[in-house]
């Protein structure tokens, strides 16, 4: 019975979108115009982002029949997506494991490109068997259902049709594998961030099982809770609004912003990578030895790739090629070079030299703390959310790691975490129209939600936070302690002083 | 025979070989070391992290001579490596008991 009123739903709000335009020939011509001008801007989330693959996954389908004119996918916006999905992977791999490669001893270099390559490699596989359907199908609040599983159902071959998974305009889709694809390596690189926090010491096998526990225990109940709903074409009214709010992820619901994974992505890591640190333990001679980085020049180029990547990340979370696409690009690359300013002011002042590993980590303190702002706050927001954020991950990479104690290898709390907090505090301010954000898309009014309450969003938001942190906290706690029995989290002490290139990978980096 | 082994600032190698060529001295060994004497490391910092840089890159040359030309090339080197300034490295002179030239069997003075 849910399921047939899903479709009619569904159904309606596609004849209605798509109004006469039924010729699907679509191919540059925005097949969903009457809806987008309707809505005026092309896609602000009405509370949160992410498709509804599970609105798809009906839609289309079982539309078809009802509706023989389903929304066709713009090309454009395919492009963008397909194009966006390989620059989060350039962001990956090099990006991320140059980025941290650089920052390791010669003799670990290896580990650190592996650890990355590798964890990128396993995660697409599990997104692709079972990762999509828990994340963005619809099941509870906390976790998708099945209905994905091995990708099944996206393409039909009896109708012979592909499905497709919703924007965040209403009549306005992509194909469903594009957003299989483009998620997927949201996933890959969140579970590689982690790595960095227990670097030059873990022991290969342990890493490896502890992201297939982490990935599945608390990747994809995150980014259901956050990213998940239905889809904008389910609401009409109030009543159907209320009814396909709901069926959203519980963060969701509550209406928390997160544009292209502040929560899921980088406080879900950074809390990981803490944890793993204090449970795995210190490097030996921390302290006494020099463990300075080894090719900064490397950083620089991987920092460098994170940036240019991350266009995909952010305007790629758009899912369109359009108006939110380019804001979020904007303001990617505003609040990034903020950042990088600020960051490298901070420490000429207080620390008396610019350095260049200031530069790349003040541009990547940035990058993080704008991925959840970056579709919904002004460039001046934006501005200001990188200015700050460069000088609070300094600070997080000083004061506080000192406070904390435990050793975060290459800073992934201190950067991550902080900037990912930060990021998402600082979202409910900056989102309010009142200081040039785009507020909260109303969809059923099909217009900007007239009163944004900072203090109400901000509550939220840090709800959002505290939900992430606690979450992976807990998950990563049981998960590191039981890889720790049963495999070891940490190589012997010999192999550890050796290097991991040469003790656990059998080759060297370099060789002089 | 005299074997002369000198650390020198590595910038002044060039000027050190081309002097100790001038009074004849055949060939030389180089070697790029580290070590630290009266002139300070200095610290880097990364993110956090402070290190105190102790050893100093060096650059150790190697010269066997003939016991008539020892003063000479003590002084060649002194001449082209001295800035004046903390640094300047260290010459030490040892005694050589015998040089063979692999190739052609030679041995003492004349394989030099």
């Amino acid at each position: 019975m849910r399921k047939h009123i899903k479709s009619f739903l569904a159904a309606c709000s596609l004849l209605f979108a798509l109004g006469i335009s039924q010729t699907a020939a679509a191919d540059d011509v925005p097949v969903a115009k009457p809806a987008a001008a309707a809505s005026a801007s092309t896609s602000t989330p009405l509370t949160a982002l992410a498709s509804a693959p599970a609105a798809a996954a009906q839609a289309a389908p079982t539309t078809a029949e009802a509706a023989p004119a389903a929304p066709t996918p713009n090309k454009g916006d395919t492009a963008w997506m397909m194009v966006s999905t390989l620059l989060v992977i350039l962001m990956t791999i090099p990006g991320l494991a140059l980025f941290y490669g650089g920052l390791v001893r010669s003799k670990n270099m290896l580990s650190i490109l592996l650890q990355v390559f590798m964890i990128f490699a396993l995660i697409i596989v599990l997104w692709c068997l079972y990762g999509y359907s828990f994340a963005f199908t619809e099941g509870n609040a906390f976790i998708g259902g099945t209905d994905r599983l091995f990708l099944k159902g996206i393409w039909d071959p009896v109708k012979a049709t592909f499905a497709t998974a919703p924007t965040f305009s209403k009549g306005v889709v992509i194909p469903e594998f594009v957003y299989v694809v483009f998620q997927a390596t949201f996933a890959a690189i969140t579970c590689g961030l982690i790595v960095g926090s227990f670097a030059e010491r873990a022991k290969f096998s342990g890493v490896l099982a502890f992201v297939v526990l982490w990935f599945t225990f608390s990747y994809l109940p995150v980014a259901h809770m956050v990213w998940f709903w239905t889809g904008a074409d389910g609401i009409k009214d109030a009543a159907s609004a209320a009814t396909e709010l709901v069926k959203g992820g519980w963060l969701q619901q509550l209406g928390a912003l997160d544009f292209a994974g502040g929560t899921v992505v980088h406080i879900n890591a950074a809390v990981a990578g803490l944890v793993g640190a204090v449970v795995v333990g210190k490097r030996v001679g921390l302290g006494r030895e020099s463990m300075a980085p080894h090719s900064l020049t490397m950083t620089m180029i991987g920092a460098s790739l994170l940036w240019v990547g991350w266009f995909g990340f952010n305007a790629g979370s758009a899912l369109e090629a359009a108006d939110t696409a380019a804001l979020a690009f904007v303001n990617t690359l505003l609040a990034t070079a903020a950042a990088a300013v600020s960051w490298v002011s901070g420490e000429w002042v207080f620390k008396g030299k610019p350095s260049m590993l200031g530069g790349a980590s003040g541009a990547v303190a940035g990058l993080v703390a704008i991925t959840p702002a970056c579709g919904f706050v002004g460039p001046m927001g934006a501005l200001a959310i990188g200015l700050i954020a460069g000088v609070v991950c300094l600070w997080g990479v000083n004061g506080l790691k000192r406070i904390l104690r435990a050793d975060d290898s290459l800073d992934v709390f201190g950067v991550h975490g902080v900037g990912g907090i930060l990021g998402a505090l600082l979202t409910g301010v900056f989102a309010s129209p009142a200081l040039g954000g785009q507020g909260v898309f109303d969809y059923v009014t099909n217009k900007i939600a007239p009163d944004y309450k900072i203090f109400d969003h901000l509550l939220i938001q840090a709800t959002g936070v505290g939900v992430t942190i606690l979450w992976s906290g807990v998950v990563s706690f049981i998960a590191y302690k039981l890889v720790d029995k049963v495999i070891g989290m940490r190589v012997a002490e010999e192999e550890e002083r050796e290097g991991l290139d040469i003790s656990s990978h059998g080759e060297s980096a370099y060789h002089s | 025979m005299k074997l002369i082994t000198a650390i020198i600032k590595p910038f002044k190698l060039d000027e050190v070989r081309e002097s100790l060529s001038q009074i004849g001295v055949q060939g030389i060994t180089v070697t790029e070391v580290k070590g630290f004497g009266r002139q300070k490391g200095h610290t880097e910092l990364y993110r956090g992290a402070e290190y105190v840089v102790d050893f100093l890159p060096k650059t150790k040359i190697e010269a066997a001579v003939d016991d008539a030309i020892v003063e000479r090339a003590i002084e060649a080197i002194e001449g082209a490596a001295r800035t004046g300034k903390i640094g300047d490295g260290k010459i030490f002179v040892y005694d050589l008991q015998q040089v063979i030239r692999i190739r052609t069997g030679e041995t003492g003075n004349d394989a030099l």
